[in-house]
């Protein structure tokens, strides 16, 4: 369960520059993909099972499938490298680490949907990485993989580094695409979907950074063996950015399937709770999946192990489950307050809402200022129902999925630690510094 | 909306201007708009760290468009200073993960020792101390970025002190 496809090659010496990661296999899918059609390099992506890394787990070959190629246009790759969930860091370790894999990701995904300018949008914070991608196309270039007349086949591609200017929305791969066209990130109305009329209204794939990794390998090896990693549905490995309080924070690429316990107590991974806490919650995916408490996270409702994968996570719906997200592991001991926390999260949403929909706007103002007010004692008991009923009503009618990621860790709190909110209203002096409310802590 | 007219002329040195040929040159023949981010960056970078009026408006008119569509801009995106910053702007992250390993102790200790609030800029220029959502960095909390870097793991006092002397002292080396 340890097996690596991404980060193998990480401890190799110079593995960002172009020559040694040439020397180590690198750029072998490049070479490949020029000489197959590009739907059969699509229909590999497809059978290998690789679902979206960046948060939503949509099938990528799927989605590649569906970009207009008929209708003459222009096409371009825009690989998603704005990371800004919180919890999530693990995009930047394979920018800063395995420059030329996300690199040749992107040529051989551009050979795949015939793009002939592709673009990196990556968040305007990374000034390092920015400088970390530049110099490796110029390296790229040099060698022929990149620019006019790729190997000597005919085939063109440019690759953009755009920088971002802090803005989680742009993120949202409409509200990118606006970016990169030089607006306001401001999401789009769907349909028409990007894979129709995306940047500059012509046909645009968007993917994330590690869904763009992993192409290289099931080119090499083919979907088919791809699909062996891991699990059914949740074939191959996942970057998992591991933080809170935990022994080894940092990013790990784990199989599908891992039991979350190993992951979180094992030495090689989260090495289990710092100071010797004991657990009280976790958020599995990023902030925008439902926060669950540690029986339920450990344990399915049904009794059974929880694994690290798209299905296991998500056992129970949101009454008893979560969602794999983008792999932001973020990991509360006891001593943590989920009230705050929840405060804490509504203010980023209500600071990141780009103001178009009204219930988005409004709504995350409104459930701020109601968990501001219960956190530090002006709570009351009603303050209760009057936010489980402010989520529900953004939950689903929004233009983005913003509006959701604001209403789940609002709801999920709700539903697993009523109690915590409650104590907070009747006691108000005493805040929460002990675990309190129906969470079992896990004897560690 | 913050808009601050300083009255003086700006323009890009002759290196910043290759560079401004060669970012609006990347992109599709009339998509030139597509530059905005970029040139905004660069044009904070060389103008003292934020953006005036007279910023914006240069901005503009070397992209051929409406002085309104570059402020639109400019306000949306939290890395675009529409006023003075202090020579080294300390963005601490507050987000969820930094919080719950001592994000809030690590701004309390900032404001303490530059006898600043949060937003604020010291008298003498060097430091403004602002807060900022998850920087991707929340296994390496507690935080903050200064200019290109990143400095993780800020978990005591004394890597604070460390972290303000080093600056400090390039500051004053550059004088
Ligand atoms: C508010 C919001 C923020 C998002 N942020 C990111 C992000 O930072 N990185 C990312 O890859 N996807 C992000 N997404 C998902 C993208 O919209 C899109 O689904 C993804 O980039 C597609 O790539 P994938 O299929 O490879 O996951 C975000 C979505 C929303 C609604
Ligand atoms: S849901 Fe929120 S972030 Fe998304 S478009 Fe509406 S207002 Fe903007
Ligand atoms: S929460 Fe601070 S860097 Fe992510």
């Amino acid at each position: 369960m340890s097996r690596k496809i991404l980060l193998d090659k990480i401890g190799i010496a110079g593995i960002e520059t172009f020559p040694v990661y040439r020397s180590n296999g690198g750029y072998a899918s490049v070479e490949k993909a020029l000489k197959m059609q590009p739907a059969d390099i699509v229909e590999e992506v497809k059978k290998s099972g690789l679902r979206g890394r960046g948060g939503a787990g949509f099938p990528t070959g799927l989605k590649w499938s569906f970009i207009d190629k008929k209708s003459g246009r222009p096409r371009y790759l825009v690989c998603n490298a704005d990371e800004s969930e919180p919890g999530t860091f693990k995009d930047r370790f394979l920018m800063e680490k395995l420059p030329h894999l996300v690199l040749e990701g992107m040529i051989t995904a551009s050979i795949a949907l015939e793009a002939n300018l592709s673009f990196i949008y990556v968040r305007g914070e990374f000034r390092w990485i920015i400088k970390i991608l530049e110099k490796a196309i110029v390296e790229a270039k040099e060698a022929g993989f990149l620019g006019r007349n790729i190997l000597g086949t005919g085939y063109n591609l440019e690759i953009v580094v755009q920088t971002g200017a802090g803005a989680y929305i742009c993120g949202e791969e409409t509200a990118l695409i606006e970016s990169l066209e030089g607006k306001r990130g401001n999401p789009r109305i769907k349909p028409p979907f990007p894979a129709v009329s995306g940047l500059y209204g012509n046909p645009t794939v968007v993917s994330n950074v590690e869904s763009i990794a992993a192409v290289p390998w099931i080119v090499n090896n083919g979907g088919a063996e791809y699909a062996k990693i891991g699990v059914p549905k949740s074939s191959g490995t996942k970057l998992i950015s591991a933080c809170g309080n935990i022994n080894n924070p940092g990013v790990y690429e784990i199989e599908l399937g891992l039991p979350v316990k190993d992951f979180l107590f094992a030495p090689e991974w989260c090495g289990g709770m710092k100071n010797g806490k004991r657990l009280k919650a976790v958020v599995a995916g990023g902030s925008s999946v439902p926060i669950l408490p540690a029986g339920l996270f450990l344990k399915t409702a049904n009794g059974e192990d929880r694994l690290m994968s798209y299905e296991s996570l998500a056992d129970g719906g949101f009454a008893t489950g979560t969602m794999l997200g983008s792999g932001g592991f973020i990991v509360y001991d006891e001593d943590q307050c989920i009230v705050r926390n929840t405060w804490n999260f509504t203010r980023f949403y209500h600071h990141e809402s780009c103001g178009q929909c009204s219930p988005c706007r409004e709504g995350t103002g409104w459930m701020e200022r109601i968990l501001h007010n219960i956190e530090n004692g002006h709570g009351k008991m009603s303050d209760i129902d009057l936010l489980w009923d402010v989520q529900k009503k953004i939950e689903g009618n929004t233009i983005c999925p913003l509006g959701d990621a604001a209403a789940w860790p609002v709801a999920a709190a709700i539903r697993h630690f009523r109690d915590e909110f409650e104590w907070h209203i009747k006691e108000p002096k005493e805040c929460m510094v002990r675990n309190f409310g129906i969470a079992e802590p896990a004897i560690v | 909306m913050l808009a601050i007219r300083t009255g003086q002329k700006v323009e890009f040195s002759e290196q910043s201007l290759q560079k401004v040929t060669e970012i609006i040159n990347r992109y599709p023949e009339g998509k030139q708009k597509s530059a905005l981010l970029p040139l905004l960056h660069l044009a904070q970078d060389e103008f003292g760290g934020w953006l005036s009026v007279e910023a914006m408006d240069y901005v503009a008119r070397m992209l051929h468009i409406q002085p309104i569509e570059v402020y639109e801009v400019a306000t949306f995106y939290s890395m675009y200073n529409l006023k003075p910053v202090g020579r080294f702007l300390l963005e601490v992250c507050q987000t969820g993960p930094c919080m719950i390993r001592g994000a809030e102790k690590l701004v309390s200790q900032l404001e303490e020792k530059l006898k600043i609030k949060n937003g604020e800029t010291t008298t003498d220029g060097l430091f403004t101390l602002k807060t900022v959502e998850c920087l991707a960095a929340c296994g390496y909390a507690p935080m903050l970025q200064c200019g290109e870097h990143y400095h993780e793991f800020l978990d005591t006092e004394e890597k604070v002190d460390q972290l303000l002397d080093q600056l400090r002292r390039k500051a004053a080396a550059n004088n």
